[in-house]
């Protein structure tokens, strides 16, 4: 129990860090609003064009473009710690490992927290005014109870993968002491496959099947398919599925990554 | 001038020192730019057209914008960590050097890894003008010209203006992006797609559309008469109203004393 309070308290110290930022939050929800809608009105146009070649319905298009606008923060690839990347580089992690913390479990509850605060403060606005929009723009309520019970804790796992794959990032960095080029080419990879250019559903039907099974959708386009309906009855379930998953093989695979490359660190000068 | 080629080759050499790391860059650069391009694919593999524009139209026209996105990126990117050289006291060093501020703080940063998306925009806007059936005579060239041109002042003057923000808030406006990156990620489709409101917010507030979208009906010979060859040149006068703002920002500057 004690082991998990030092967790608990790194959490809520990193999110009330986050919770200062309100006027980036406030800026940053006109940001989303607004790109949020533009997507809305060029699916629109394509829609116009040919109904019938549409693969999702155009309600729950809108409803995944909100919803991912909304949660952007949780599911985001660039949401990382700079700190740590600076840590490694410098030298100053060596600090941290003299913590009687698990450096993985630490590094972990840290993005968590980053993207967690950066949501609460954003997600609101935006629901509140993507529910009042005119019709065939707004955000509905899901279809059924049972496919919003099912997109809370697939909302959270998520976050997880998320936050998993990017303490991969953190302790590859160990190896190649500059992040910029891995941090970007992870970013770019997993922004297109997590359905953040556009949604997986738009996707050639052979290449949506192998993303469907990468962690990728696990993170950004599991739970917004299942709110909206998309993915619903036994579709939804392995997908929720998966998404644990990803989210144990990731976990594993990073601690592995980390116990490898704490064992080989070598600190550069005093 | 001859300052700012001197600024351009010391960030050149110093570039080149990391070779690895900023062929890294570059790569990473083009992948978030072959992704953007996927989206477009995918889009008319299913679609075919939108709005009465093809596959190779929407592609010409995407790689405009790109185009001229970069090369203001390359130029400007100075402004975009501007905020930090407020926050820091750096632009207090600016002040006092009997040389341009704007100058000088270009000089600052100059974005070579940006070189990487510059390939994919080429790629994609010599592939499109082959195939589109673009009858290119020489006002349609000159048009084009323009068309880079304009864009490339109008991204500039964005991010001037966005660097005058920092004066009067002395951090970065996230807002600010819907109008930077924001134009150019949705400036992909021709303005029109997005209805007309839009379209009529992108030639009276920002004037966008006139280096995008009408220059680009003329261009692929949808109706736009001869005047539209013309309509970047107007656009660019947007560079005044950003510069006036600027000055303003400087003129009221206090330090922030660290």
């Amino acid at each position: 129990m004690q082991k998990i309070k030092k967790y608990i308290s790194f959490f809520r110290l990193r999110f009330t860090m986050g919770l200062q930022y309100r006027a980036a939050a406030a800026a940053g929800v006109a940001t989303q609003f607004a790109w949020g809608a533009l997507h809305i009105l060029a699916f629109h146009a394509f829609y116009r064009t040919d109904p019938s070649a549409f693969p999702m319905t155009i309600e729950a298009t809108v409803n995944y473009i909100w919803l991912q606008q909304a949660f952007l923060a949780i599911f985001a690839p660039w949401i990382t710690d700079n700190d740590i990347f600076e840590a490694i580089r410098s030298g100053s992690v060596s600090y941290e490992l003299c913590r009687p913390v698990s450096l993985y479990t630490m590094w972990f509850t840290r993005n968590l927290s980053l993207r967690f605060s950066r949501v609460v403060l954003r997600c609101f606005p935006i629901l509140l005014v993507a529910l009042f929009l005119p019709d065939g723009y707004r955000l509905t309520l899901p279809q059924d109870l049972h496919s919003f019970l099912l997109f809370l804790p697939s909302l959270f796992l998520g976050a997880f993968v998320a936050a998993s794959l990017l303490v991969i990032v953190y302790a590859a960095t160990f190896f190649t002491l500059a992040p910029q080029g891995l941090r970007a080419v992870v970013t770019a990879a997993s922004e297109f496959l997590s359905g953040f250019v556009i949604p997986l559903p738009f996707f050639p039907d052979s290449l949506r099947r192998i993303c469907e099974a990468l962690p990728f959708a696990a993170i950004g386009s599991t739970p917004l398919r299942i709110y909206s309906g998309d993915l619903a009855g036994q579709a939804a379930y392995t997908a929720f599925g998966l998404q644990i998953f990803w989210l144990i093989a990731l976990v594993l695979c990073g601690q592995l990554l980390m116990r490898r490359a704490l064992r080989n660190v070598t600190l550069q000068g005093g | 001038m001859k300052l700012y080629f001197k600024y351009f080759s010391i960030h050149l050499k110093s570039v080149m020192q990391y070779k690895v790391s900023f062929l890294l860059t570059v790569f990473s650069q083009l992948m978030l730019t072959v992704t953007s391009f996927l989206g477009i694919h995918f889009m008319f593999a299913r679609f075919h057209t939108v709005e009465g524009f093809t596959y190779n139209e929407v592609l010409f026209c995407c790689g405009v914008v790109l185009l001229s996105f970069c090369l203001a990126e390359c130029i400007a990117r100075g402004f975009d960590t501007f905020a930090s050289m407020i926050g820091n006291g750096e632009f207090d060093r600016i002040l006092v050097r009997p040389r341009n501020e704007i100058l000088q703080v270009l000089g600052t940063r100059i974005e070579f890894t940006r070189v990487g998306r510059m390939l994919m925009g080429i790629v994609m806007f010599v592939y499109a003008a082959n195939r589109g059936g673009i009858p290119w005579d020489v006002p349609r060239v000159i048009t084009l010209l323009f068309m880079i041109l304009g864009g490339t002042t109008i991204f500039c003057g964005l991010f001037l203006l966005y660097a005058g923000f920092c004066f009067f808030t002395l951090e970065g406006l996230e807002f600010m992006n819907i109008f930077t990156d924001g134009m150019y990620q949705h400036g992909r489709y021709p303005l029109s797609v997005y209805g007309k409101r839009v379209l009529q917010f992108c030639t009276y507030i920002i004037p966008f559309s006139l280096v995008q979208y009408y220059p680009l009906m003329y261009v692929l010979g949808k109706g736009g008469g001869t005047y539209c060859i013309f309509l970047p040149l107007l656009a660019m006068l947007f560079l005044i109203p950003c510069w006036i703002f600027w000055r303003v920002g400087v003129r009221k500057y206090t330090s922030t004393g660290s």
